[in-house]
């Protein structure tokens, strides 16, 4: 029960943050990654900031030992740079550039009405879909 | 730079940093969400979908209770059309789960983490994602 409440404000308080930072709004990500346009470096203030309060988090949680709802940190042990890291990292950074939208802002523009939004959603979780398919 | 916004920069990206220190140091999880949402149409257990909906819930009602306050956000521009949207989408949602990760899980956790693999990670979609931008809007 604790676990999904955790969960539950978890999730509010990164879609409290995404869109009071209105990384909701395409043209401002697309804004960020324009570096030889009108450059607005305000995605990377947020994610500036949002590094630096993870880490903190981060060290404080793990001095002690244990989370404290559940048995262990089941963070990535994972290390080696490999070509599925490199791969798929590059499609996403194609697909981020064409779209202005990384996964969570993307599933936020539910919230927005508009279809763009709506086929985004849909073609995303498409693509995870083929990824899981296409492991088995 | 007159689009520059710092103040409600700062404010959102201290409140990711909390979303992802608080998931991880109650429930030892990490908060990328290209892993949480693909989670939910993966096979995974009964026992491991609930707080990934719970957690995508949230992250609706979250942005829906600023869009009451600053109902301004919802003007959102998109620049690309349906047919670019549907291809982007789908590139994000393959690549992120080939890649292990989006902006939040390697971007902010790994970042955090100080994950070399995140740190190689963000330096490939950031560029991947300057590149396209730039062809985009300056060369086509």
């Amino acid at each position: 029960m604790g676990q999904l409440i955790v969960a539950l404000v978890s999730g509010m308080l990164l879609g409290i943050g995404l869109v009071i930072a209105n990384l909701t709004d395409p043209s401002k990500v697309i804004d960020f990654l324009d570096v030889a346009g009108n450059w607005d470096p305000s995605v990377g203030v947020v994610v500036g900031c949002a590094v630096v309060t993870a880490a903190i988090g981060f060290k404080l949680a793990g001095r002690r030992g244990q989370p404290l709802f559940a048995p262990s940190f089941g963070a990535s042990r994972l290390e080696n740079i490999d070509k599925r890291l490199i791969i798929g990292s590059g499609l996403f950074g194609i697909g981020w550039g064409l779209s202005g939208f990384c996964p969570a802002p993307g599933f936020l523009s539910a919230l927005f009405g508009q279809l763009e939004g709506y086929v985004f959603i849909g073609a995303m979780f498409a693509g995870m879909a083929v990824f899981t398919l296409a492991r088995k | 730079m007159e689009n520059f916004t710092p103040v409600t920069a700062a404010i959102g990206g201290i409140l990711v940093g909390l979303s992802a220190a608080l998931i991880y140091a109650f429930n030892g999880k990490i908060a990328g969400v290209s892993g949480i949402l693909g989670g939910l149409i993966g096979d995974k257990e009964q026992g491991d979908r609930l707080w990934r909906v719970l957690f995508a819930v949230g992250m609706l009602a979250g942005g829906a209770i600023v869009l009451a306050f600053l109902p301004e956000r919802i003007n959102v521009r998109f620049d690309a059309g349906l047919v670019t949207m549907a291809i982007a989408g789908f590139l994000v949602g393959y690549g992120t789960r080939l890649g292990n990760g989006c902006t939040s899980g390697h971007g902010v956790c790994g970042l955090a983490r100080f994950s070399f693999r995140s740190f190689v990670a963000v330096l490939v979609f950031m560029g991947c994602g300057g590149v396209t931008v730039f062809l985009v809007k300056h060369v086509f």
